[in-house]
């Protein structure tokens, strides 16, 4: 019998060898570019802004002069906002995960807003920056200051907030919770003892996460409309503030008028960033750390 | 509670029965409370969704009151602020789609070849490092790709087109599918590890090479993922603010060349919030009109979305 051709099919499977791993070599380019661009922003950033960072600039007040201005109210505003952001989501946040996954009978309710909320999570941020100046700022009559801006901010993150603590809910095993109803635990006391505290690693790190979220958002806080102007420091959440990626978008602006703008706001943009990068380690820790796997 | 009463000699255990239906009595009473008090809570997200509609719509009303709708869907020319203001809002919408496109330009394929990478070539070892650092891109706060974009990607690009403008589309669109990239390959890579190891090793037994498994294989069978992963991209370029605003200008163009300075929706609400309109002008009530558009956009691809990942999927 004949045996078929070789000669055309070795060339033939060369070529397709050859083409697999041009194009590996060609997917790995492209799961490292991202990393690529990464270190690029990180280079230009840290080389441009890392000589500003010291005392004065990190203590100090706005100022219309480059070299004599500080971040200091926009750290305080940044820190009062948190203080708004963090006890609102947690609360509300934990709040409709345990009513979902503890409460609601699985049907048309627990549909409604399950689908609610994966919409409510892909709405622009500006459009919350919308609903909190409609709201918050011009109907409640607050105006801009931190309760205005972090109520808007929470309801933005909540989203992210309800996901997490839901899966943090879901992945204790039923018989832990089983066996707190058998020795006559009712449903609270079960979630007040058993189910919160054994949920707690996973909703802290979706909380966690979800504020350094918030910390980085920039576009509702423009619509709201916190000043470019020179502001005294915060003091309680009804006054008036800015926030570091706010003075970084002012900084950006102005940066095209005089350059020195720019420096501050990569200045800026480092602590910004330094901020993040605690605020996330933190929440890798408390994961790694303490959450179980049952 | 029970043993705290044996502790104490004088309490006898009549008493302690007592004690435990009284406070059985206010227990009964949290138990019964705590569902409604917690359906309020969950009910916040729904008043959200209620919230941003009203506003939304019942502004946008007031202005069509003002603006002919027809006007405004086909007017070419926006000038808010001139003394014979016109509101075409088709400037905003060319800016919004085209800054989009190139995002998607730059995200779609290097998103999915990572995602490829990350799902059919990366050891585990390599996609333990490598699936972080891409996170760690995504978790970037946008003011700050606004700035790279304006003060590192233009001047770079004005180097390669000299006519480029110092604020243009083409820069912010670009640092865009930059940010956009960690989104599509995770989801992407989800779509694909999803699909059964058996069938791939079907393929390679036939003697397919790692690249023809992916073409004929992985990326049919997880097509529904990935593109719902696209349209979610698009959704997200679509809502992007803080890029645009700082890269592209305020120009009102009505015009399809990248190199020129265009205005996207989200950043003709952030001019016009940040210009301290007056309420209950014509300006003012156009920023509705404007967001009500781009809410309806990103609705859109939100639901798109989600009807293509879950009519299209293939089940194993």
């Amino acid at each position: 019998m004949q045996l078929s051709n070789q000669a055309p099919m070795m060339k033939r499977m060369k070529f397709r060898i050859r083409a697999n791993k041009f194009a590996k070599f060609l997917f790995m380019l492209s799961a490292f570019f991202g990393l690529g661009v990464l270190a690029v922003l990180f280079y230009q950033v840290f080389s441009q802004g890392f000589q500003f960072i010291n005392w004065q600039f990190l203590t100090g007040k706005l100022s219309t002069q480059p070299e004599r201005a500080g971040i200091m109210g926009a750290i305080l505003g940044t820190f009062w906002l948190m203080l708004v952001v963090a006890p609102v989501t947690m609360f509300l946040g934990v709040g409709t995960a345990i009513f979902l996954e503890m409460y609601a009978k699985k049907g048309r309710l627990v549909g409604l807003i399950q689908t609610n909320i994966a919409n409510l999570a892909g709405v622009p941020s500006i459009v919350y920056g919308i609903l909190g100046l409609t709201v918050f700022v011009r109907l409640l009559d607050l105006g801009s200051v931190v309760l205005a801006g972090g109520l808007t901010m929470s309801l933005l993150i909540l989203p992210i907030v309800i996901v997490a603590s839901q899966e943090a809910i879901r992945a204790i095993p039923s018989q832990m919770s089983e066996g707190s109803y058998g020795l006559g635990a009712t449903k609270w006391q079960t979630i007040q003892r058993i189910i919160l505290p054994a949920a707690l690693p996973g909703i802290l790190t979706g909380a966690i996460l979800s504020l350094s979220r918030a910390i980085g958002e920039t576009a509702p806080l423009v619509v709201i409309g916190i000043p470019a102007l020179l502001i005294p420091f915060p003091g309680g959440i009804l006054d008036r503030f800015t926030v570091l990626p706010m003075q970084i978008y002012y900084w950006t602006l102005d940066s095209s008028l005089v350059a020195e703008y720019a420096n501050l706001a990569s200045a800026t943009i480092i602590v910004l960033l330094i901020t993040l990068f605690m605020l996330n380690s933190s929440a890798i820790i408390i994961r790694n750390k303490f959450q179980k796997n049952y | 509670m029970v043993n705290g009463g044996f502790s104490k000699k004088d309490i006898s255990i009549r008493e302690v029965i007592d004690q435990n239906r009284k406070t059985q009595h206010i227990k009964r009473k949290i138990e019964k409370g705590i569902p409604v008090a917690l359906f309020l809570v969950a009910s916040v997200s729904i008043i959200t969704t209620i919230g941003i509609i009203f506003t939304l719509l019942s502004e946008t009303v007031e202005f069509f009151k003002r603006v002919p709708i027809a006007d405004f869907f086909t007017g070419t020319v926006l000038k808010p602020l001139s003394q014979n203001p016109e509101f075409g809002v088709l400037p905003l919408l060319t800016g919004t789609i085209i800054s989009s496109l190139i995002a998607m330009l730059v995200a779609a394929p290097i998103g999915l070849m990572a995602a490829i990478y990350l799902s059919e070539y990366a050891s585990t070892r390599v996609r333990k490092v490598l699936k972080p650092m891409l996170e760690l891109l995504a978790g970037i706060p946008t003011i700050v790709y606004g700035f790279f974009a304006f003060t590192f990607v233009t001047p770079v690009l004005k180097n390669l087109i000299p006519s480029l403008e110092s604020t243009n589309i083409l820069s912010p669109g670009i640092v865009m599918g930059v940010m956009i990239i960690p989104m599509i390959a995770s989801l992407s890579e989800d779509a694909m590890s999803s699909v059964p190891q058996s069938m791939r090793e079907g393929a390679l037994g036939l003697g397919s090479t790692k690249l023809e498994v992916t073409r004929k294989v992985v990326i049919p069978a997880a097509l529904s993922g990935i593109i719902a992963s696209f349209v979610l991209g698009i959704s997200r370029a679509i809502g992007e603010t803080m890029i645009v605003t700082i890269a592209s200008g305020s120009t009102k163009n009505f015009t399809f060349d990248v190199t020129q300075s265009m205005q996207t929706m989200t950043a003709y609400i952030v001019e016009v919030t940040g210009g301290d309109a007056p309420a209950g002008s014509t300006v003012y009530y156009s920023l509705y009109a404007v967001a009500m558009t781009l809410f309806a956009f990103t609705l859109l691809m939100n639901l798109l979305a989600r009807y293509v990942s879950k009519k299209f999927r293939e089940e194993y």
